[in-house]
C-alpha cells in the first residue's frame, strides 16, 4: 500500500522546514534587512519602583548616528495611553465564579511611574545599532524612588507600597471556585495535613530573543510589522488600535521565529511602539531585543505560593482539597485570569474527590510581568497536588503511587465530569483516557515498583539515596474560541492552505501539509501552507495554549468539507455523472471502480474559474477556496505521567537522574516524531526550572539575573535521555481526535524532582515544598534535620 | 571616530574584503557586512554558543571575537557547510533524526558538532553531550541532536546508516 493511501497522518515525515534552516536560508527577524532601515534601542528602568521626575535626551539626540529620540512623557502626549479596560471572560464564566478583576493598561513607553527593572523609558532611533546604543547610554533619567513591592503576600498586607494607585490596592485579581462542602469536609476528614508550596519564578527564554520590524507605506498608508510573535492576528487587531488604522491596512507577519513558549504569546508595548515611530519618521525600524533585554523585559512565569489543606481517609483517599494560592504577577498582567485560572482548576488533576475549594489572589509586584509559559499554570497546580499524594503516602505509611492509584478517575468512569467550568466557561469533561493505566505503564517503565524498592532499600543499607518521585497531571488542550483556515486548490493542482496558528518550530509546515494531503488525497509535497501571516486569512487566533494542531485540524477540514462538496460538483458536470460516484484519488477526483476516469484538481480548478469557457454547473459561484473557522465545543484532555529515579549524593547535594519516563496521551499523533521532539523539549525545560533556572530578585526589586551566567539553562550534559511510552485513545471533540501536546511536558518535572528527593530522604522526614531544588537546599534540607 | 578597519579573509571559500569600525563583532560583520544571516546571535556575551562559527577549522563563538581578529582567517557559516548542492552528513544527519525545531540555534549546533567529530570519530553519547553543552537549545531536550551527532560519527566512519524513507528528504 502507497503512502498515500495509508495517509499521512500518524507518520514520521521529515520535516520540510528543515531544509532552509539547515543551510542558513531561514529568515528570522533580526535578518530583515530594508532600504533605508533605522534601528531602535531602549533606555530601560534601573531601579524597581518611582516616579519619574525628567528624562533627558538632549545628549542622546546630539550623538552621532541619531535621527529620534522620545520618552514615555512625551509619548504620552502624542499618543494618549490605552484607558485601563474590564477584563474580556466568557460570560458562562463570569456568572458561575465568584471574580474581581483590575486590568491597569501598560502604556508603550512607562511616562508617570517605573514599575519595574526593565520597563522601558525612552527609545532611541539610530542609523545602527551601535550609534543607538552609544547614545542610549548618555541618556539622563531621574527617578525619585519608591519602596519597592517584592512579596506578594506582603504586598497585600496594610502600608504596603502600591503600583497602581488609581486602585489603593496591589491586588488586581480575585476568585474563587469551588464544588462540594469543602469546609465541612474538612472538618469531619479522619486525617488533615496543610503544606505551603511555592513553586519559583522563572521562564521561556527563547534562543531568538523579542523582535519588531516595521515599515509604512506612504502611497497606499499601509503598513507591515514583522514580529518574533505567536498571535499575529492580536498584533494586527492592537495595532490597528494604536494606529488608529483599519486592520486592513495593515499586515503583520511572523517570520521564522527562534522559539516561544508562550513569552511571545501575547503582544507587547514594543510591537506597537515600533509601527507608531516608522510611520511617524517615515523609514522603516528594526528593533531586536538583547538577551540582558530580554531577561528584564520579556515576560517571566510560574512564582506562585500555595497553602493547602486537604482531607483524607484511612485509605489515603482524598476527600476535600483546599488551597488558597497568591500569583506573583509582576508590574503588569498581560493575560489576565489565564494563568491563575487554568492552576485552579488544574488542581484536582486526575483525581476523583467531592469537595474543592481554591481562591486565587494575583498580586501585582515590582518584577517582570508573568504570562504563560509552557504550561501555563499547571505545573504550580500539578506541585501543590502531587506533593500532597506523596505527604498523605508518607503520613499513612502507603507508597505514594498506591495513594494515587486510589485516587485516580478510573477508565470505566470515563468520560468524567468534574463539576467545574474551564476558562472558557463550559463544564469540564475529561473526554477520554485511562490516568490508572499511565502510571501503571510509567511505573513498569522503571522497572516496576518493588524491583526498585528493593533496590532502594538496598542502597540505604550502603549510605546510597535513591527516590522514586512520580508527577500525574491532566491537561485541557485545543482551547477555543477559534482558528480559522482557508483551503484554495491552485490553477496547477496544488492545495494551497492558510490558517491562523502561528508557529515557532513545532513543524506545523510540515503536519498541515499531512493533514491536508489525507483530506485531499494527494502527497504533502503538494501542499502549499502559508501561517503566520495576516495577509493570508483575515481572521485568525494565533498559537498558545498546545492549541494549533488541534483547532487548525478542525478548520482544515470544515474547510476542506465544504470544498469538496463544490469540487465534486464541477467533477460530476465535466463527468456527466452523479457526485455519489466519485472519490478523490491521486490529486484528482475519479470515478468509483472506473481506474483512469479522473479529472485532475488542475482541470477542475480552471473549470471553476470565472470567466469566458468556464465549465461550473449553472448557478455556481466561481472560484475554488474556502474558508472555515472551527470553534471547538470546549478543550480535549491529555494526561500523562511522569517517573524517574535519582540518586542523591547527600553530601554535595548533587542529583543524579538515573532513570526518567514519560507516560502521556495526546490521542491521535499527526507525527509520531514530531511530538516525540515537542515532549523531549517540554521535559527539559520543566527539568531545568526544577533544578537551574531562576529569576532572583533583591529586597529592592533588583533583578539578580543578567545574564545566562547567572540564568542557568540547561546544557546537554545537564539533562539525562528520556524514555517515552505512548498512549493513543483519540479526543471526541475534534474530526482528526487529536488533543494538544505543546506544553504537557514542562508540567511535571519540577514535582517529580521535588518528590524524588523527598523519597530518597523519607527516612529522616525530609520535604521539598519549594522549587527550584538544587544541592544547597538539598544539603540544607538534609544536614537541618 | 575611530578609524575603520580594512579585513580580508575567505568566507565559505570565497576571499571576501569588508570594512568596519574596530568594536564589530565578527557576527555582526557576518550578518551585516556580509548578508551571511544564517548565523545567529543567542546572547551577545558568548554563553549560547548559538553564534559558533568555524575560524580555521574550530569552533568559535563570533560574538566575542572581533572582525578585526578574523583578518586572514578562514571562516565557514552555516551557508557554507553544505558543498555541490548537497548536506553535510551531519545536516544530514540533523534533518534525519529531527534534531532542530525552531533552527535558531542550529548554525551553532552544526559548527559544534563538526568541529567535535574532527577531532573524536567515534564519541560516546557522555562525550557527545558534553561537547554540544557548548550550545544552549532550548527546543528539542538535546535527545534528538545527541543521536544526530553521533549517527554523523558513524556515517563518517563509513559504517551504513539506514536512514527513515522520506517523502521530504531533498538536497
Amino acid at each position: 500500500m502507497s503512502k498515500a493511501e495509508r495517509g499521512f497522518v500518524g507518520q514520521s515525515l521529515l520535516r520540510r522546514e528543515d531544509q532552509r534552516l539547515l543551510t542558513g536560508e531561514g529568515q528570522f527577524v533580526a535578518d530583515i534587512k530594508l532600504s533605508g532601515m533605522l534601528h531602535a534601542v531602549f533606555v530601560r528602568s534601573q531601579v524597581a519602583h518611582g516616579r519619574i521626575r525628567s528624562v533627558d535626551l538632549s545628549a542622546a539626540l546630539a550623538a552621532p548616528g541619531v535621527v529620534y529620540a522620545i520618552a514615555g512623557p512625551d509619548l504620552a502626549k502624542v499618543l494618549t495611553p490605552v484607558p485601563d479596560a474590564q477584563l474580556a471572560l466568557p460570560k458562562k464564566w463570569t456568572t458561575r465564579v465568584q471574580h474581581k478583576f483590575l486590568n491597569p493598561q501598560q502604556p508603550l513607553l512607562a511616562h508617570d511611574k517605573v514599575r519595574h527593572v526593565g520597563e522601558a523609558i525612552a527609545v532611541i532611533i539610530a542609523e545602527s545599532r551601535y550609534q543607538g546604543e552609544d547614545a542610549a547610554e548618555l541618556v539622563m533619567v531621574d527617578i525619585d524612588g519608591i519602596d519597592a513591592v517584592v512579596d506578594p503576600q506582603a504586598g497585600i498586607a496594610d502600608g504596603s507600597p502600591v503600583l497602581h494607585e488609581q486602585y489603593g490596592t496591589n491586588l488586581i485579581g480575585d476568585f474563587t471556585v469551588s464544588k462540594g462542602n469543602v469546609e465541612a469536609a474538612l472538618k469531619s476528614a479522619p486525617h488533615r495535613l496543610k503544606r505551603r508550596f511555592h513553586h519559583h519564578r522563572y521562564g521561556a527564554l527563547p534562543m531568538e530573543c523579542r523582535g519588531v520590524v516595521s515599515a509604512y507605506d506612504k502611497r497606499s498608508d499601509t503598513i507591515t510589522i514583522w514580529s518574533s510573535c505567536q498571535v499575529v492576528h492580536w498584533l494586527r487587531r492592537e495595532a490597528s488600535t494604536v494606529l488608529d488604522m483599519p486592520e486592513a491596512r495593515i499586515r503583520s507577519v511572523a517570520l521564522d521565529v527562534g522559539g516561544g513558549f508562550g513569552v511571545k504569546g501575547h503582544v507587547y508595548p514594543e510591537d506597537l511602539l515600533i509601527p507608531y515611530l516608522a510611520r511617524e519618521i517615515g523609514r522603516p525600524i528594526k528593533w531586536v531585543e538583547d538577551r540582558h533585554e530580554h531577561l528584564m523585559s520579556a515576560c517571566h512565569s510560574r512564582d506562585q505560593i500555595h497553602e493547602v489543606d486537604v482531607g483524607f481517609d484511612d485509605d489515603g483517599r482524598l476527600l476535600a482539597f483546599n488551597d488558597e494560592f497568591y500569583v506573583d504577577c509582576g508590574a503588569w498582567n498581560p493575560i489576565g485570569s489565564g494563568i491563575a485560572y487554568n492552576t485552579a482548576v488544574h488542581l484536582p488533576g486526575p483525581y476523583k474527590f467531592d469537595h474543592f475549594s481554591v481562591r486565587s489572589r494575583i498580586v501585582a509586584t515590582n518584577k517582570v510581568p508573568n504570562a504563560p509559559y509552557r504550561g501555563a499554570g499547571r505545573p504550580e497546580a500539578t506541585f501543590a497536588m502531587e506533593r500532597m499524594m506523596d505527604l498523605i503516602a508518607r503520613e499513612l505509611n502507603l507508597d505514594p503511587a498506591e495513594v494515587r492509584f486510589r485516587n485516580m478517575v478510573p477508565a470505566a468512569e470515563m468520560p468524567y465530569s468534574l463539576g467545574l467550568p474551564y476558562r472558557d466557561g463550559e463544564p469540564i469533561v475529561y473526554d477520554s483516557g485511562d490516568y490508572p493505566e499511565s502510571l501503571r505503564l510509567a511505573l513498569d517503565g522503571i522497572g516496576g515498583l518493588e524491583a526498585f524498592r528493593e533496590r532502594q532499600r538496598a542502597a540505604r543499607a550502603e549510605g546510597r539515596y535513591l527516590g522514586l518521585g512520580i508527577g500525574c497531571y491532566v491537561e485541557g488542550t485545543g482551547v477555543g474560541p477559534f482558528e480559522g483556515a482557508t483551503i484554495r486548490i491552485d490553477p496547477t493542482g496544488k492545495v494551497y492552505l492558510a490558517g491562523g496558528a502561528c508557529p515557532q518550530g513545532q513543524g506545523m509546515e510540515t503536519i498541515f501539509s499531512q493533514i491536508v494531503a489525507d483530506a485531499w488525497k494527494v502527497n504533502p509535497k503538494d501542499v502549499v501552507v502559508s501561517l503566520a501571516d495576516t495577509s493570508s486569512i483575515s481572521i485568525g487566533f494565533g498559537t498558545i495554549a498546545s492549541r494549533s494542531t488541534v483547532t487548525l485540524s478542525g478548520a482544515i477540514h470544515g474547510a476542506s468539507d465544504s470544498l469538496r462538496k463544490k469540487v465534486f460538483a464541477i467533477a460530476a458536470h465535466m463527468l456527466e455523472c452523479s457526485t455519489e460516484d466519485l472519490e478523490l484519488r491521486n490529486g484528482a477526483v475519479g470515478l468509483l471502480g472506473v481506474p483512469g476516469k479522473e479529472i485532475s484538481l488542475a482541470s477542475i480548478a480552471k473549470a471553476a474559474r470565472p470567466g469566458w469557457d468556464n465549465n461550473r454547473p449553472a448557478g455556481m459561484a466561481a472560484g475554488l477556496e474556502e474558508t472555515a473557522y472551527f470553534e471547538p465545543p470546549t478543550v480535549t484532555w491529555a494526561y500523562a505521567t511522569h517517573a524517574a529515579i535519582v540518586e542523591i549524593d547527600a553530601a554535595l547535594g548533587r542529583l543524579e537522574i538515573q532513570k526518567y519516563v514519560i507516560v502521556h496521551d495526546c490521542g491521535t499523533v499527526v507525527n509520531p516524531m514530531l511530538v516525540d521532539g515537542q515532549i523531549h523539549g517540554g521535559f527539559v525545560q520543566g527539568l531545568g526550572g526544577a533544578v537551574l533556572e531562576e529569576f532572583n530578585y533583591d529586597s529592592e526589586g533588583q533583578l539578580l539575573a543578567g545574564s545566562f551566567m547567572d540564568y542557568l539553562c540547561p546544557g546537554a550534559s545537564d539533562v539525562p535521555h528520556v524514555d517515552l511510552i505512548h498512549m493513543h485513545f483519540p479526543s471526541p471533540l475534534n474530526p482528526l481526535g487529536v488533543k494538544g501536546v505543546g506544553e504537557g511536558s514542562a508540567i511535571a518535572p519540577p514535582v517529580v524532582i521535588a518528590n524524588a528527593v523527598s523519597d530518597a530522604f523519607s527516612e529522616r522526614g525530609v520535604e521539598f515544598n519549594d522549587t527550584p531544588v538544587r544541592p544547597e537546599q538539598i544539603v540544607r534540607a538534609v544536614f537541618e534535620v | 571616530m575611530t578609524q575603520p578597519v580594512e579585513i580580508k579573509c575567505v568566507v565559505n571559500g570565497k576571499p571576501v574584503t569588508g570594512s568596519c569600525e574596530p568594536r564589530t563583532l565578527l557576527a555582526d560583520f557576518l550578518r551585516e557586512n556580509l548578508n551571511l544571516t544564517g548565523t545567529h546571535v543567542g546572547c551577545e556575551h558568548g554563553v549560547c554558543g548559538v553564534c559558533s562559527v568555524a575560524v580555521n577549522g574550530h569552533a568559535v563563538r563570533s560574538c566575542l571575537m572581533l572582525a578585526a581578529q578574523a583578518h586572514g582567517a578562514e571562516i565557514t557559516t552555516i551557508e557554507g557547510i553544505a558543498r555541490n548542492g548537497q548536506f553535510h552528513p551531519v545536516q544530514k544527519a540533523f534533518h534525519e533524526n529531527h534534531a532542530l525545531q525552531c533552527g535558531f540555534c542550529t548554525p551553532g549546533m552544526l559548527a559544534v558538532s563538526i568541529d567535535f567529530l574532527s577531532t573524536n570519530a567515534s564519541p560516546t553519547e557522555e562525550e557527545t553531550r558534553e561537547a554540544l553543552s557548548a550550545v544552549i537549545c532550548r527546543c528539542t531536550g538535546y535527545q534528538n541532536i545527541v543521536k544526530a551527532v553521533m549517527a554523523a560519527a558513524a556515517e563518517m566512519r563509513g559504517e551504513t546508516v539506514r536512514s527513515d524513507e522520506s517523502e521530504l528528504a531533498h538536497v
